[in-house]
């Protein structure tokens, strides 16, 4: 395997709300190579976005990263002190977030906001900066680049809106991005294109990407390696292909099993069968229990960790299906 | 039959406003003249490229927004016309479900009270019944009822998405008009609301308008498709037909660039080249003539008209002009064409 750049250890986060704690992310653990791109899906609710946030440090309270390592390089990211990682987001680490508008200052034009990090992370001035600005909307497919610099986050459209905040996460050129769900709002020929520029940037840069989507073609597209969670745990770790050919997982299975295929004339979708476990009321061994057609009494007793069946593929399950 | 829904030369400009006066400098032509009818119980998709102007036509024709241009009837009732108590209660059975649900819930609100506000504001159901709703509302998009004291900012994107669709559905409307309802959610969620969407709509004889980017959803979930290019439908076809043998070159490319699961890691192709057209100076002639494989002659100067091709089939493109005139039967292919594989 190529240099590794992010090295997560038994990442843990805690939200203490008003009915107890909440661990969102509770233990997980990656590497992600220079220039490789690690895909991470998951059902909504798994724990994606705050396992981001905590890498980027952006966890607020009641929110608490209670435990582990996010080493960049070999530097635990977690102990900088808070001016260092000030510096180090936006232009060693960046991140495009799920939802524009938690990351856009809706009072201030597009322009400005991104004049400010360029500005910030380059040295560039006013003028250079702005040329810059304008040349990265234009990458990200953005018409008449040069008066949607002067608009407003509302007068964009929803996915406008994305590929701007695409287009400043990518201006500092960060050596490890993490884009969360960074393709949702837009339509494939143009997801296609930001993919492309990520892919780009990629080999130019030898940057290292952390990629979270619900859309198992895209992570087909642009991952080397697929990380699965559920419930705020990793349950299947693997190479893309291998993952997609043999997914090991139950809970794998029954997510690649509810793509919706084009042609498909079925009138129901086929939906993973029973609910997510409240995160308040997680039971005691594996997350998945009360779904999983596998499930034995072992494994309501003790909660399976990772190990390897094949290498590079590891598997969180007493039960796994045979590949 | 009168269709629920029916625009007719539908438009919606945004002034673009420089300097200290604050003059108008341009117009971002965001809808610029949509025809088109919603029939009562179906499901009309529409889909089309990032900033053609999908929302916008949403939240016109739910009256979010006053059109610049056009008429707007609802069960042949002049919708731009009404007002006061009239508006108020047409308000109720007409819902949106927002694109950006982030900024579309109120943050100091708990999502007990987002849930009950409908109620609330229409007077619908006794104030002590209102948490009960609520909290079946929650049941039903997949949320736990424990959740009702949170606020919006404590939940994942994805749930954000289903508080958001729990509040549209709230009052029981007859047309609800979806934005990307399900865009932010994992194929097995996306498969329990689309369910649900569609057992409501069973139920109640629900119509929607579905906007989404996803083909494949909109192939699973729609009746018929309407395609927008910069500010127009471009073609509009039942659902079978539409994906089966596309017409307008733009569909065809929109369809052809669909990725597909297990296809491995490669280069996207760039489906479509030629830069995004912007609909500040929409290009002349057909808008997507700098773009279209297929260009010729006229297309630089001619601007194509919505003609029907058969089968309830429309489509605007100058390749398909002439054949109009004759109406074509269904099964045989437009000269030069022919089915697509
Ligand atoms: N501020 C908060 N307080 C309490 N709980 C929170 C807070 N933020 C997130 N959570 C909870 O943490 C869990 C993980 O949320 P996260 O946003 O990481 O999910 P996700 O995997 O990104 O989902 P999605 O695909 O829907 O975006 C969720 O159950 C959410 O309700
Ligand atoms: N309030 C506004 N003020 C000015 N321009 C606007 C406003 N709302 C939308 N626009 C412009 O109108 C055009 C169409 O936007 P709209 O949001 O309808 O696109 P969309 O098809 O929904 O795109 P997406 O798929 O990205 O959500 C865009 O160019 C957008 O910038
Ligand atoms: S550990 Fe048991 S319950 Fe969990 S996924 Fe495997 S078989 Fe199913
Ligand atoms: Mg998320
Ligand atoms: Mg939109």
């Amino acid at each position: 395997m190529s240099e590794v750049v992010v090295s997560v250890r038994n990442l843990q986060t805690t939200f203490h709300t008003r009915v107890g704690p909440v661990r969102a992310v509770d233990g997980i653990s990656y590497d992600i190579g220079k220039g490789r791109t690690l895909g991470i899906v998951g059902e909504s609710g798994c724990g994606k976005s705050v396992a981001s946030y905590s890498l980027m440090r952006l966890i607020e309270p009641p929110g608490e990263i209670t435990g582990g390592e996010v080493l960049l390089h070999g530097e635990d990211v977690l102990g900088l002190p808070d001016a260092q990682m000030e510096s180090y987001r936006g232009s060693r680490m960046a991140m495009i977030f799920q939802e524009p508008m938690t990351a856009l200052n809706p009072v201030l034009t597009i322009g400005y906001q991104m004049d400010e990090q360029i500005m910030r992370h380059t040295g560039l001035a006013r003028k250079a900066s702005r040329e810059r600005a304008v040349e990265m909307l234009e990458m990200v497919g953005i018409p008449s680049p040069r008066e949607r610099y002067e608009s407003y986050p509302h007068q964009l459209s929803g996915g406008m809106r994305q590929r701007a905040m695409i287009a400043m996460a990518l201006s500092c050129e960060p050596e490890f991005l993490i884009a969360d769900e960074p393709t949702t709002a837009l339509d494939v020929t143009i997801q296609g294109q930001i993919l492309e520029l990520i892919q780009g940037l990629q080999e130019r840069l030898h940057m290292s990407v952390q990629f979270i989507t619900h859309d198992l073609g895209v992570i087909s597209e642009i991952s080397d390696d697929v990380l699965v969670m559920y419930a705020g745990t990793a349950c299947e770790r693997a190479p893309t292909q291998a993952l997609i050919d043999g997914p090991r997982h139950p809970y794998t299975v029954a997510l690649l099993e509810s793509i919706p295929r084009l042609g498909q004339r079925a009138s129901r979708l086929p939906a993973i069968g029973g609910m997510v476990p409240s995160l308040y009321e997680l039971p005691a061994g594996c997350p998945f229990q009360n779904r999983c057609p596998r499930v034995t009494d072992e494994c309501r007793a003790a909660r399976p960790s990772m190990r390897a069946l094949a290498p590079g593929h590891e598997v969180a399950c007493f039960n796994p299906v045979t590949a | 039959m009168t269709p629920l829904l029916r625009a007719t030369a539908l438009r919606k400009h945004f002034p673009i406003r420089k300097g200290l006066l604050l003059r108008e400098t341009g117009r971002v032509r965001a809808v610029d003249g949509v025809s088109l009818e919603v029939r009562q119980g179906e499901t009309l998709g529409l889909v089309g490229e990032s900033g053609c102007g999908k929302s916008t036509l949403g939240r016109t024709l739910v009256r979010l927004y006053e059109p610049t241009d056009g008429s707007l009837e609802y069960k042949g009732e002049d919708l731009l016309a009404m007002r006061g108590e009239r508006l108020r209660s047409m308000r109720r059975h007409i819902q949106m479900i927002f694109q950006d649900p982030f900024a579309s819930l109120d943050p100091r609100m708990t999502v007990g009270q987002i849930l009950a506000e409908p109620f609330k504001v229409h007077g619908a159901c006794p104030p002590g019944e209102r948490q009960d709703r609520a909290r079946m509302l929650l049941d039903k998009v997949g949320l736990k009822s424990s959740y009702l004291n949170r606020y919006p900012h404590e939940f994942s994107g994805g749930q954000r998405q289903r508080i958001s669709i729990a509040r549209a559905m709230a009052l029981n409307p007859e047309l609800v008009v979806a934005d990307e309802p399900v865009s932010a959610l994992d194929v097995s969620i996306q498969a329990q609301i689309l369910n649900l969407l569609k057992d409501l709509q069973q139920e109640f004889r629900l119509t929607y308008v579905f906007i989404s980017h996803d083909l494949s959803v909109v192939d699973h979930f729609c009746d018929r498709v309407a395609v927008m290019y910069l500010g127009r439908v471009i073609e509009t076809a039942p659902k079978d037909e539409l994906f089966a043998s596309p017409k307008h070159p733009y569909t065809q490319a929109l369809i052809d660039a669909i990725p597909r699961v297990g296809a491995g890691k490669r280069k996207m192709k760039a489906a479509l080249s030629g830069e995004v057209p912007s609909p500040i100076a929409p290009p002349a002639g057909c808008h997507f003539h700098p773009r279209c494989p297929r260009r010729h002659d006229g297309c630089e100067r001619d601007f194509p008209r919505l003609v029907d091709v058969g089968g309830g089939h429309r489509v605007a493109c100058n390749l398909y002009e002439e054949s109009a005139a004759v109406a074509q039967p269904r099964s045989q292919p437009i000269p030069g064409l022919g089915a697509r594989t």
